[in-house]
């Protein structure tokens, strides 16, 4: 449904090119679940985005293909755009909080992403019962008292599951989720990620996960990709990913997470900083980090390759292997 | 389905609720807000007031503002000696009754308040909208266009434009409205340019929604209650303006009754004959004061934000 190809989006800023997302190839296939792994700015976000087509000024997609359902959305003017987004591929956001307009009803948001995409007259009372059903849904009780609330009176679990309302309104075959469960606290992320789950089931809609918890993609995803400084590092499938790690990098991530009832030995980090994107280092760019690197690691452009079925690493290590 | 998280409200107190109710409670709230700001409701008690006389000033204007008569002339108000219930503010240089004159003149005043603030705050907030959210060139020009008319006090600017143009209504509103859109320019592009960076925008942008709907219906209901209190405190400002104008001659012209050129008529009996420019100067200040005070009560009560302790 969704086949991305060598996709790049520059910020072109003052101190330089910053490549936020540097040729990056994925594949979601009907009703799958693709998990985007990695560290606060690598691109994840930018990513989705790039999808989308409103990456901010001064960020420009400059080279790549976004094939969706056989029509590269990369080609398609700002006005075509406007007809996918929302109502083929809609978005969930980071924070309910501030991404519901706080001026107006919630039910009133949710008829509005209704009306944008509507073919044809259809009567308020109509619409308002569609929104109702929207609401129930997803999961909220008296939807006639939801519908009017205002952002601030509901909590973060039930504005996040208004904002899912907002993006199934239209029944898109795609929805990039944009950590939407980063806000919330854990029982609520839960419930959150049960009703995606559900919706993915039910619906057949493909879902793009970005997140930085492997635990929900390990729980959530059917597929992983990880992603490091703007390239996808490694990719497979969810088991593979999370139980024989090939890259230094995804291994430290697993390591990274929280055990119970581990109280002697501290979190284990990587130790450094995610590297400047305007100035990356030759070869890979996680060889500063990297617990294993070799000499012959900056020397070239690190290819990604496949080492089984489905599966890919950007690393010279799997060779040893 | 699963569990909803939020079953705590019972259900006993499931009100149906309509958009009508809704909206009452919307105004309820608002005056009782109102209320509890004295001073602010004191202020839109006279401003109401005001905007009473003007409307009904044919049925309660005791004579022709117009009408000269010489016996009358230079009458003191009622309580003076040689007053008369008849002219109970007095009559002018030519007997003309100064009650009425005011009464006549609050038309004038709070039209060239209202239209100038009506048109110069349409125009600046569609523009300034427009150049926040799109910003670049067009924003850039507009903006350095609004300093350079800001650079000018506004009082000489406007003196220059009506020698210009020449005294009358129209032609006072224009110049008015000339430099007075930069105000609510430079404030919509603010705050549109701090709101265009929040999530919800992005999350329209999202959806689907085109620019103009994004400007219009997501943003500025958003930004609307500061262009609001902006609206009403400029209202008292051009009524001030507006008599400036007319006390310098290049406003209203006589014998249509304007408080700026009766108190200018006034000027060479001041010493004799107070009540001639005094009582329509105290009618200004009562007005632009209340217009104040209205304002301010609005601002505390639409942008709970800025209020103070």
């Amino acid at each position: 449904m969704l086949k991305i190809n060598h996709l790049c989006t520059s910020f072109f800023t003052y101190r330089g090119i910053v490549k936020a997302v540097d040729g990056i190839s994925l594949e979601l296939k009907e009703g799958e679940v693709l998990g985007l792994v990695g560290e606060s700015g690598c691109g994840k976000s930018v990513t989705l985005l790039s999808i989308l087509g409103l990456v901010p000024y001064p960020g420009k997609t400059t080279d790549g293909e976004v094939w969706f359902k056989g029509e590269n959305l990369l080609e398609k003017s700002s006005n075509e755009m406007r007809h996918y987004r929302g109502n083929r591929i809609s978005m969930i956001f980071q924070d309910p909080m501030t991404t519901l307009n706080p001026v107006f009803h919630v039910g009133e948001q949710i008829r509005e992403s209704l009306k944008v995409h509507k073919h044809g007259r259809i009567s308020k009372r109509k619409e308002k019962e569609k929104v109702f059903q929207l609401i129930k849904d997803v999961g909220l009780p008296s939807p006639e008292q939801i519908y009017y609330q205002y952002p601030y009176q509901l909590s973060g679990g039930m504005q996040q599951r208004i904002l899912i309302a907002i993006a199934l309104s239209c029944k898109p075959n795609l929805i990039l989720a944009d950590e939407p469960t980063t806000a919330l606290d854990v029982t609520i992320q839960a419930q959150i990620l049960d009703l995606l789950r559900k919706i993915n089931k039910d619906i057949g809609t493909g879902i793009i996960l970005v997140t930085h918890d492997l635990g929900v993609v390990a729980e959530f995803c059917q597929k992983v990709a990880v992603m490091y400084a703007g390239k996808i590092v490694e990719t497979g499938l969810v088991d593979q990913i999370v139980y024989e790690p090939r890259h230094p990098y995804t291994e430290g991530l697993l390591k990274s997470i929280p055990k119970i009832g581990n109280k002697k030995n501290k979190i284990h980090s990587i130790p450094g900083d995610v590297p400047d994107l305007a100035t990356l280092p030759k070869g890979c760019a996680f060889y500063p980090r990297c617990s294993q690197h070799m000499p012959e690691c900056q020397k070239n452009e690190i290819p990604l390759q496949k080492i089984e079925k489905g599966r890919q690493v950007r690393c010279l290590l799997f060779k040893k292997l | 389905m699963f569990e909803p998280d939020i079953a705590k409200k019972d259900s006993s107190q499931n009100i149906k609720y309509s958009k009508s109710k809704i909206w009452w409670g919307k105004v309820n709230h608002f005056i009782k807000e109102l209320i509890r700001c004295r001073t602010a409701f004191l202020g839109a008690i006279i401003v109401l007031f005001f905007i009473l006389v003007a409307i009904l000033a044919p049925f309660i204007a005791p004579h022709d503002p117009l009408k000269a008569s010489i016996i009358n002339r230079l009458r003191p108000p009622y309580w003076m000696d040689r007053g008369s219930i008849d002219y109970l503010l007095g009559a002018d240089e030519i007997g003309r009754d100064i009650l009425s004159r005011i009464i006549y003149g609050t038309r004038i005043s709070i039209m060239v308040g209202l239209i100038t603030v009506g048109i110069s705050g349409f125009i600046g907030t569609l523009l300034g909208s427009f150049a926040g959210y799109y910003r670049g060139r067009f924003d850039a020009i507009l903006s350095r266009f609004a300093d350079f008319l800001l650079s000018f006090p506004y009082l000489i600017f406007a003196i220059f434009l009506m020698s210009i143009v020449g005294p009358g209504f129209f032609n006072l509103i224009v110049v008015l409205c000339f430099k007075s859109w930069v105000n609510f320019f430079r404030l919509s592009r603010g705050e549109m340019i701090s709101e265009k960076t929040k999530e919800y925008v992005e999350a329209a942008q999202v959806l689907g929604e085109s620019d103009i709907k994004i400007i219009f219906k997501e943003i500025l209901p958003n930004i609307i209650h500061s262009i609001i209190v902006l609206a009403t405190l400029r209202v008292g400002y051009f009524i001030i303006l507006e008599a400036s104008l007319s006390f310098l001659g290049l406003g209203i012209q006589p014998p249509t009754p304007a408080w700026g050129s009766m108190i200018n008529a006034g000027r060479d009996y001041m010493l004799s004959s107070w009540w001639v420019s005094t009582i329509p100067g105290i009618a200004l200040l009562i007005l632009v004061l209340s217009i104040n005070l209205f304002g301010e009560g609005l601002r505390d009560i639409l942008d709970p934000r800025l209020k103070l302790e």
